[in-house]
């Protein structure tokens, strides 16, 4: 039986708009691709699909600069393969950032066994990355937030997307279910 | 071809464009320029220059935006020639500096040096256009009407590599053109109006 999803699109995409976002730029994951319909449809929003996440924080840097508003939307794994651009450019030139981060793996019901979801928070704080957790439609807020630090600090700030694979299973834009560690 | 004598030419054709450079060229192209406000070396993050151009030819349209990266940065981050082909900017114009080797770090051949060609790729990609010039001459001769033509294009100019030694560094902080990177970056955004 499908439970409803505790995190909607509505809520996320409020979040993006009230905050002035101009471009997602994205490589698509298992947690957050029921974002995709609802960014797609949205008119003031343009897409960034990347080959590669290392350089969604490169092409958000140039975005920036340009006087555009981006966000980074990609998953845990990308969070990682992205390190270098993170460190050698959003961090080296004092950039605002707000990446939107699948957390992959993530459970509230005991020890995950995948280490994407072992090594992101750590790996966030060795960064000196903040970042906030958001499971469901109350914690949206969290968003505005953390454009409010980014933008403060002119650093990066990381929103993750925790959706709990046990607690929702509106997951899918396919209506297939979801394939455990895909990304 | 020389790389510094490509620079100058394209020096006196960029008009106000914004200039992004990789590696070797961050060097050769600082002692060229004549408008450092609206150039951005990327040093950092190896072959995400033409992503930084992207992002940057994506904000602002009206500006054309040249990067000049190096054959081995632009290996690393192969990617994004379809990420930009697939965006399709028409005012990015991706220059190659193919001179065979990691000239940064002492003279190692690239994979695939002189196998691979980078025109090939980027069209096969969805570039707008790709060129090739191997003598400063013909380049002199296209470059301006290159510049013209709607991107994204690639152009790939075989230079000679100047091979920078362990005593070099990657290069000199005291240099006349040397400002931090946040310096850059500020006086790009004042530039540009988004400070």
């Amino acid at each position: 039986m499908t439970q409803p999803a505790l995190l909607t699109p509505t809520a996320v995409m409020e979040e993006l708009k009230k905050n002035g976002v101009t471009h997602v730029v994205t490589l698509p994951d298992s947690e957050t691709r029921w974002m995709w319909r609802a960014m797609e449809a949205e008119a003031g929003l343009d897409l960034v699909p990347v080959s590669q996440e290392g350089e969604s924080m490169a092409i958000a840097a140039g975005l920036t600069m340009g006087g555009k508003r981006p966000v980074v939307l990609i998953q845990s794994t990308g969070l990682f393969e992205a390190g270098d651009s993170l460190r050698g450019i959003t961090l080296e030139l004092k950039l605002p950032l707000v990446m939107v981060i699948g957390y992959r793996g993530w459970s509230r019901h005991g020890v995950t066994t995948d280490s994407a979801a072992r090594f992101l928070e750590p790996v966030l704080n060795a960064w000196g990355i903040r970042y906030h957790l958001v499971e469901r439609d109350a914690d949206a807020k969290r968003i505005s937030l953390a454009f409010e630090e980014a933008y403060r600090t002119s650093r990066p700030v990381a929103v993750l997307i925790a959706v709990d694979p046990t607690a929702s299973t509106e997951d899918s834009d396919t209506g297939l279910p979801r394939r455990k560690g895909a990304r | 071809m020389d790389q510094g004598d490509a620079m100058a030419v394209l020096q006196e054709l960029r008009g106000d464009a914004v200039v992004i450079t990789a590696m070797a060229a961050i060097e050769a192209w600082a002692q060229k320029s004549k408008l450092p406000s609206r150039d951005l070396p990327i040093a950092d993050a190896m072959g995400k220059a033409s992503s930084v151009a992207l992002g940057l030819a994506l904000a602002r349209p009206e500006v054309k935006v040249i990067v000049l990266d190096g054959d081995g940065s632009l290996l690393s981050n192969l990617g994004t020639l379809a990420t930009i082909a697939g965006k399709a900017p028409k005012n990015l114009y991706h220059f190659v500096l193919e001179n065979g080797v990691y000239a940064t770090t002492g003279g190692q051949p690239i994979p695939a040096q002189g196998l691979l060609s980078f025109a090939r790729l980027a069209l096969a990609a969805g570039y707008a256009s790709a060129y090739e010039f191997d003598n400063l001459e013909e380049f002199t001769a296209n470059a301006w009407r290159i510049l013209e033509e709607s991107g994204p294009g690639m152009v790939c100019l075989k230079t000679v590599p100047e091979i920078r030694s362990a005593e070099q560094g990657v290069a000199p902080q005291d240099a006349p053109w040397h400002r931090s990177p946040l310096e850059m970056v500020a006086d790009l955004r004042k530039s540009l109006g988004t400070a």
